[in-house]
């Protein structure tokens, strides 16, 4: 690492905006947070005193449960807003409930809402720092980060790798994340699924199309299956997730094509049976509890670093 | 009344009398007459040197949302950024609320519009409430005063009742303008589908949402042998279809918008909602066989679609913002740049922006013979200027080109003599 670097994002809105030093910055300050969750006593004092908002206008368990331990063991405030208890609800729009919340003077505020772009939008209008905690169809910046250092812990490197990510890459903000992340870390990101699922100029992000799951998986360090969403009024995707599962379900038989050391991820909740097969999931190479494991220690090095972590040094 | 204004030493440009040359124009009570050998006493004389003389510009697609939403754009505000962008007539969509599908509304509109800064020509619904089923009545509409007959805003999905209209609409001597979408295809869509919505997470309106459309409208066109004009094309494929339809002769018109011919999908960057409209901008591929459209004659008008929206629709989250932007104040600037990169001529502008519409709605205006009304627009071709928010007179400030250097702006407006505008000190 460059003993010039800096750390320079104030808010997290997509891995878009980070290049790959930036991308191995955070990872390397999330390996240094890694061992606190392993600790007695799971708690550092980095953030106390900083109030740490988690405002989600879409169902999340884990990635707001995820950012909540985060928070916690960096000793911050934490406060959970759902969108069932916003004000939204009221027809308070996002920019007003987001000043509303700017009053009582968060530090940071966590942002989860299915219209793409609203952390940028949350951005312009408070001097809280936003962490974007998947925005519609958009990006999920915490997740491929965590999905960065869970491939970083097993193999060592990204670069030279081949990831293939099975699922539907159009509606997938984890997929848009990670494809940009791994790209610019040097590996070949490979997609596949029915076309329907293939969103178009998905190449222009740097991920290269398969039109069959075998041409996708043969080779693979790592295969990701993504969750299939049940159908779409009006925009018939697939006719029945049974079909799905057949001819694009991750099973034993066709992880043979793979590395024999293959990784296997998702980034949940799983459908057990549909995309990823029970024994898959739960199998050798699978990194899935891993990945669960790390994205509490990348939330907390983003955490610390939206807070100008850089100027105090490690906090171990 | 007997009073005299003098345009003297102006350019004239009248494509529709063949006219492009310096020369004088005398208006009296609202006509144009001819020159007298003395100038009478008490005569209003603007000296125009280097600037040009033209017939009054005509929007034929705007929408002024007075009655039901106020406070977006009144007709008497809309009718003021009309003459600020050198407009003398607009013609209204019916897309108001209520919707104008009877003639009550329509004779509202001409009274709200009896004493505004421009001519107000009303467009009358296709469909009952714009909702796609049943014929509105034409004729009361048409006694009334409306000019066209389009759902704007709202595709008419059903093909037959399309024919119907086409046809019915004929019967009253009514153009039918389509606002042509496939809607099974755009629905939810916010942006053109490509690489910029696929980076944006951003839902998609393929192309063929509109291609197919049009498809159907000329289709119909031929079928009935009625005339369709059809709305703000945005794409290189109806471009073409429209050019291949009126190579064997159907009864077509077309318009396409400013932003069309100077914007493209990566505007939107940023989950910019100034850049959000219905169809949505495109790509540079699409951008460039616009302007060859405009310059081979596939399009006979251009028009903004003037849709005026306050920050409580667009200062939003992208995917709930309002579709579309204001254009009246920024057409003839950027319809100017065209003709300076050398895509179309000062006389082609002048049909564009204001013979063709005049001919093709049937309304006075687009031309300035003698006895024609004085409708005439000033042109300083090289006035420099900073677009910002202070400038616009419509009450909306919806326009992604704000903080624009445009050069070239209608520096005095005329509708029927009187001034509506006039910014000739700068």
């Amino acid at each position: 690492m460059n003993k010039e670097y800096r750390f320079q994002h104030k808010h997290i809105l997509e891995m878009g905006q980070f290049s790959a030093e930036d991308m191995l910055y955070v990872l390397s300050i999330a390996r240094s947070f890694k061992e606190i969750s392993a600790r007695p006593i799971k708690k550092v004092p980095t953030l106390r005193g900083k109030t740490i908002i988690n405002f989600f206008f879409e169902p999340s368990t884990r990635t707001r449960l995820s950012f909540e331990i985060a928070a916690k063991r960096m000793s911050a405030d934490t406060f959970n807003i759902s969108a069932s208890t916003s004000s939204s609800q009221k027809g308070e729009t996002l920019i007003d409930t987001a000043r509303n919340l700017e009053a009582m003077n968060p530090d940071i505020i966590i942002l989860r809402h299915p219209s793409s772009g609203s952390p940028l939008l949350l951005s312009q209008h408070v001097n809280a720092a936003i962490i974007n905690a998947g925005d519609g169809t958009h990006e999920h910046p915490s997740q491929g980060l965590l999905d960065l250092m869970t491939v970083m812990e097993h193999k060592g490197r990204i670069e030279g790798l081949t990831i293939a990510i099975i699922g539907d890459i159009a509606h997938s903000r984890v997929a848009h994340s990670d494809i940009i992340g791994f790209t610019r870390l040097g590996a070949q990101v490979r997609v596949t699924g029915p076309a329907t699922f293939i969103p178009p100029c998905i190449e222009s992000l740097g991920a290269k199309v398969c039109s069959s799951v075998t041409e996708a998986v043969t080779g693979a360090d790592v295969v990701m299956a993504l969750r299939i969403q049940q159908e779409r009024q009006h925009d018939p995707l697939i006719p029945s997730l049974r079909e799905y599962a057949r001819f694009y379900g991750v099973n034993r038989k066709l992880l043979a094509l793979a590395k024999k050391d293959v990784l296997i991820m998702h980034p949940g909740p799983i459908n057990r049976g549909v995309e990823m097969n029970p024994d898959v999931a739960d199998g050798t190479g699978s990194v899935i509890l891993d990945q669960v494991a790390n994205g509490v220690a990348v939330r907390m090095a983003l955490l610390y670093l939206v807070m100008g972590g850089e100027k105090g040094g490690d906090a171990n | 009344m007997n009073e005299i204004t003098i345009l003297q030493n102006g350019r004239i440009i009248d494509p529709v009398n063949k006219v492009d040359g310096r020369g004088d124009l005398w208006l009296r009570d609202g006509v144009i007459v001819a020159p007298e050998s003395v100038v009478p006493e008490g005569a209003r004389r603007f000296d125009l040197l280097g600037k040009w003389v033209v017939p009054g510009l005509i929007d034929m697609h705007v929408h002024l949302r007075e009655p039901g939403e106020e406070y977006k754009e009144t007709i008497t505000s809309g009718a003021l950024a009309a003459a600020a962008g050198g407009f003398t007539a607009v013609a209204c969509m019916p897309n108001t609320k209520p919707v104008n599908d009877t003639a009550a509304v329509t004779r509202f509109i001409l009274e709200q519009a009896a004493h505004v800064s421009a001519r107000v020509y009303p467009v009358g619904a296709i469909s009952k409430g714009s909702s796609g089923t049943g014929l509105a009545e034409y004729g009361e509409l048409k006694a009334a005063g409306v000019v066209a007959l389009s759902d704007d805003g709202q595709p008419v999905v059903d093909s037959q009742l399309m024919r119907r209209a086409m046809e019915y609409a004929a019967s009253h001597g009514l153009l039918v303008i389509s606002h042509s979408e496939e809607i099974s295809l755009s629905r939810n869509g916010v942006m053109n589908e490509g690489q910029v919505s696929t980076r944006l997470g951003l839902r998609g309106i393929p192309v063929a949402a509109e291609s197919i459309m049009v498809y159907r409208e000329l289709a119909l066109a031929e079928l009935t042998g009625h005339h369709v004009h059809i709305a703000h094309v945005s794409t290189a494929a109806a471009t073409g279809l429209i050019r291949q339809a009126k190579k064997r002769g159907v009864l077509v018109t077309a318009e396409t918008t400013p932003h069309y011919f100077t914007l493209t999908e990566e505007a939107v960057e940023g989950y910019n909602t100034n850049a959000k409209m219905n169809p949505p901008l495109r790509t540079e591929e699409d951008r460039q066989a616009i302007r060859s459209g405009l310059q081979d004659g596939t399009f006979d008008a251009i028009a903004t679609d003037h849709a005026p929206h306050s920050v409580l629709e667009k200062q939003v989250e992208f995917d709930r913002a309002a579709n579309g932007i204001i254009g009246l104040e920024t057409s003839l600037p950027l319809t100017l740049a065209l003709v300076r990169e050398g895509v179309i001529t000062e006389a082609r502008l002048v049909e564009l922006m204001s013979s063709a519409p005049a001919r093709i709605l049937g309304v006075a205006g687009g031309s300035l013979a003698i006895g024609d009304v004085a409708d005439i627009t000033v042109i300083d071709p090289d006035r420099e200027f900073l677009f910002t928010e202070d400038l616009i007179a419509s009450l909306s400030k919806n326009s992604p080109f704000l903080g624009w250097q445009l050069q070239g702006k209608a520096v005095l407006t005329l509708l029927g003599g009187r001034i509506t505008y006039n910014d000739l000190q700068g």
